[in-house]
């Protein structure tokens, strides 16, 4: 491929900075709402059994009531499904979710093998392919995989017991009701016949697929394997070095791809030293792209084809490219907290209902209030990093693209590669890998589309892979923000007004960036009869996006520092007064009758309650040392943490105990959920202490993880203790909540400690180390 | 041409590998031993680490030539044939990763400490496993099962 065929002018590149934007805020929306419960349980004629081509053995998979019914037996790529019996007894079940290290691959396994009644032992977890006819919905994000697949993979599990069961009565001539399946073996009694699903599967397969509201589904008491702790299922592979992640990919003739893009966000490529870059070790191709203009797709720049990644990687050393600025990021972070702060002295003079709300009367409550606090508290831009950078492997062949990538939204990306360069969606064969990390960052899939566009032009398989330094550059961040609030706590000791100015940041002029809007969770938890919150916009450039519990991971502590204040100024034990705070009727704050939305007060106050109690709240503690608790109700579930710490006078913390208590309904894999609950504890104080991006004149940093200091288990507390209310309400996620309570009960064990309040994340802006 | 020695056998590297190249991308792209990880090519994450020598090394930033006849075990070559190192047995046991991706680095890390120090205190054990960054916050767990396999 010669590089002169294309114009390497990038200006013909219309930059559409702000679609990009608005696609990232709508992801945020789409990705969080969970569809309504009927769109999920499957109607009649829900499953389907696969033709020949799927192999021996019984093979379930689903029609979706939106689908073709014969997506499956149609479609001759389609070797797999959800459950597959073999001869042998082995049973497989495949996972439809991208693995990001939330453990889905382990846990959709176990949700299906448990109302199989197989036995754990012999039961094969794969990766299923990239199909939505047949899957339906496959991305991770907004700790939806396990509510919005918990139906579906019960079924799937019930289905196929039923037709072992129905081909065992069969043949030994009994009621079917006579016949008990466990582990992997289906018995009757009275006749004393006994045989392994295995021995059934062939003939299981010519059974008729039953209806699934047939299926009687178990109860949370009679599980079998739901609840106990598991070791992941990938977790051979992982500490012997086989390979599984996107990084991994190998391919007979591989070539490998660099792609180098504007440090400000926007710049497009003007010209490179393109004759300099040919001569290096082991380039075979260098040219530029144009790109879409957008950065959840292509945006302009120059892609380096190489033998090898460091050849890749060397070449994009040498790169010089001389880039047309005209339209890039020039946003710089010390004006945007200036403006902010600017714009925090004045509340706004209407309030506009889409970003807004008013209940009450603030001003008459705050008149008469015998208490009242006002502070501004702000937090900084942050990265996801997820410690796998980003990359695809793309090869065009055959009339099709065939992709290999660490995504969280594998559906999504498909369609837009088959968007973006002309071809059907059935053309674009996408195959998950799974994820270093996730925390948000692969819900866009712009290197996805870049592998895609620049193997158009190579004819090999190739591997795009990221330096760490790109994935820093080239980041859709958790956007920082700003909050002027004001509260009042009546006589009675209750919260009784609550006002919050959001200074937030705005792509368009019009609404706010991606994960910048005020949580849809908080209104649950800050329960007072008078309410009046605004926003603010400031213009900013640089992309942000979804980042592990949007919006929760940031005003969670706000909500709860404050909160905190106020309860110390009204001098209350804190507990009491967010038990209060949730138990309360506030007739506009009602929540609306729906499947999805669970919160719910009881659950509030039991995991507060528990927390509390575990974590040794009200103990007298030594000097320098404290106790803080906070709560959220946040992406489904309802979480409350407490951090135990000292804080010497150097204002060094050392973080002693951290506990976790959380009601996502039943548990699925306890050893699992313990390692998130951890994991997400780690991450909120990791990020509350030390971490920030920030812009000057458009250009980001930090650059790498030298300067971007993620938590080390020095820093690490010792002790994380997980407790989990097993409620009966439908499960769900556990990927995000544990984040957001972290902050909040750090600076209130600092202010317990020290009696000094913290009001700026990350804490090291205020002279913490940890 | 270079000629190594990884987990006991010998590999000779071809001239389309240039002696800069790093030890990473060498056994990732022409070896095809894929589980020493790239997370930040500057020695700051340690999901590159692989042994030299015996030695904890961070085989981002190590030029292939140095590596020259010095025996090279990467994560692929812990285990005993079928028989897991205790680390990695203490890994699956205690359900250690989440994404899994910095878990090599971190094992690999860990063997090469309890050479040193084959019962390590707790502040041995923060101490060598600082270099190592876990982004999914592990950190519980790994300090549990280095010390679950030095019982
Ligand atoms: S990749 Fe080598 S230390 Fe990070
Ligand atoms: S398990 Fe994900 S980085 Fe350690």
């Amino acid at each position: 491929m010669n590089a002169h065929d294309k114009s390497i002018s990038g200006n013909a590149t219309k930059l559409n900075l702000a679609a990009s934007a608005a696609y990232t805020a709508r992801l945020i929306d789409e990705v969080e709402t969970l569809p309504p419960a009927a769109a999920i349980t499957l109607g009649r004629r829900g499953f389907l059994k696969l033709g020949a081509g799927a192999g021996a053995g019984l093979v379930l998979a689903f029609a979706l009531p939106t689908g073709k019914a014969d997506a499956a037996e149609s479609n001759p790529r389609l070797i797999n499904a959800f459950v597959r019996i073999t001869p042998e007894n082995t049973v497989i079940v495949y996972s439809k979710g991208p693995e990001i290290g939330q453990g889905i691959k382990t846990a959709f396994g176990l949700i299906i093998a448990e109302e199989l009644d197989a036995d754990w032992k012999t039961v094969q977890v794969e990766q299923a392919q990239v199909n939505s006819k047949l899957y339906g919905y496959q991305g991770a994000g907004g700790s939806t995989s396990i509510p919005r697949a918990w139906d579906q993979l019960r079924q799937a599990g019930a289905g196929a017991k039923a037709m072992l069961v129905a081909a065992a009565a069969k043949a030994w001539n009994v009621p079917a009701g006579e016949i008990v399946a466990q582990d992997s073996r289906l018995t009757h009694k009275a006749s004393g016949k006994s045989a392994t699903y295995g021995e059934f599967a062939s003939a299981a397969a010519k059974m008729d697929v039953p209806d699934p509201k047939s299926l009687k589904l178990k109860a949370t008491r009679e599980y079998r394997l739901l609840g106990k702790r598991y070791t992941g299922v990938d977790n051979h592979k992982l500490v012997t070095g086989q390979p599984l992640f996107g990084i991994d990919v190998h391919m007979p003739g591989m070539v490998y791809a660099s792609y180098t893009k504007s440090p400000r966000v926007g710049g497009k490529v003007e010209s490179f030293n393109e004759a300099e870059i040919r001569k290096m070790p082991g380039v075979i191709d260098v040219f530029a792209l144009e790109g879409t203009g957008k950065p959840v797709e292509v945006m302009p720049g120059v892609a380096i084809v190489a033998n090898n990644t460091w050849n890749a990687f060397k070449a994009k050393a040498a790169l010089k490219v001389k880039w047309d600025e005209s339209e890039a990021s020039r946003d710089s972070i010390s004006a945007l907290d200036a403006k902010a702060k600017d714009l925090a002295k004045n509340f706004p003079a209407t309030i506009d209902p889409k970003t807004g709300a008013e209940i009450g009367n603030v001003d008459a409550a705050f008149a008469k209030a015998p208490h009242v606090v006002e502070a501004y508290y702000d937090y900084a831009f942050v990265s996801h990093s997820p410690l796998e950078p980003m990359n695809t492997t793309a090869h065009w062949h055959d009339g099709i693209v065939e992709i290999w990538s660490p995504t969280q939204q594998s559906n999504r990306g498909q369609a837009a590669v088959a968007e973006m360069v002309g071809l059907p969606e059935d053309n674009v064969v996408v195959h998950q890998t799974r994820c270093g990390g996730g925390f948000g960052r692969r819900l866009m899939n712009d290197y996805m589309m870049e592998a895609a566009a620049i193997a158009q032009r190579v004819k090999a398989p190739v591997k795009l892979q990221w330096k760490r330094e790109d994935d820093f550059a080239h980041d859709f961040l958790r956007p920082g923000g700003y909050h002027q609030l004001k509260g009042a706590v009546d006589s009675g000791g209750k919260l009784d007004a609550w006002q919050e100015h959001f200074i937030t940041f705005t792509a368009d002029g019009k609404s706010e960036v991606s994960g910048g809007n005020y949580s849809a969770n908080l209104p649950h938890t800050t329960l007072a009869p008078n309410i009046r919150r605004a926003t603010s916009m400031i213009p900013l450039v640089t992309p942000t996006g979804p980042w592990r519990g949007p919006k929760d991971n940031a005003q969670v502590f706000v909500n709860q520092s404050f909160m905190h204040e106020l309860a110390l100024a009204a001098n209350r034990d804190f507990v009491e007064f967010l038990i209060d705070v949730v138990d309360r009727d506030i007739p506009e704050l009602r929540v609306p009758a729906g499947p999805n939305i669970n919160f719910n007060r009881d659950r509030a106050k039991g995991v507060i309650k528990l927390c509390a109690e575990k974590a040794g709240w009200g103990r007298k503690l030594p000097k320098g040392r404290g106790l803080g608790l906070a709560w959220a109700f946040s992406y489904g579930g309802h979480i409350a943490e407490a951090v135990e710490l000292s804080v010497d006078d150097k204002k060094h913390i050392t973080v002693h105990k951290i506990t976790v208590v959380a009601d996502v309904g039943p548990v699925v894999n306890m050893s699992s959920a313990e390692n998130q609950a951890q994991g997400g504890a780690i991450d909120g104080l990791s990020t509350a202490m030390g971490l920030d991006v920030l812009m000057e004149d458009g250009l980001i940093n930090p650059s790498n993880f030298n300067n971007y200091p993620v938590l080390r288990i020095r820093s690490a507390p010792p002790l994380v203790e997980a407790h989990f209310i097993q409620s009966d309400f439908r499960p769900t996620g556990l990927g995000e909540p544990a984040v957001p309570p972290l902050a909040g009960a750090l600076g209130n064990a600092i202010f317990d400690a020290s009696g000094v309040r913290v009001r700026t994340m990350p804490l090291k802006k205020l002279g913490y180390t940890i | 041409m270079i000629r190594l020695q990884v987990n006991g056998e010998e590999r000779v590297i071809g001239d389309d590998v240039t002696p800069d190249t790093p030890l990473l991308w060498v056994l990732r792209d022409s070896l095809g031993l894929v589980g020493a990880k790239y997370g930040c090519g500057i020695g700051s994450c340690g999901a590159c680490t692989v042994h030299v020598d015996g030695k904890a090394v961070r085989s981002c930033t190590l030029p292939v030539s140095q590596v020259a006849g010095k025996p090279v075990t990467t994560i692929e070559g812990l285990a005993k044939g079928d028989e897991l190192h205790p680390l990695q047995a203490a890994w699956v046991k205690n359900d250690v990763p989440q994404c899994g991706y910095c878990q090599a680095g971190q094992i690999m890390n860990a063997a090469a400490m309890l050479k040193d120090k084959p019962k390590p205190s707790d502040a041995d054990i923060r101490g060598a496993m600082t270099g190592n960054i876990c982004r999914c916050g592990c950190y519980t767990r790994i300090h549990t099962a280095i010390q679950d396999a030095t019982a």
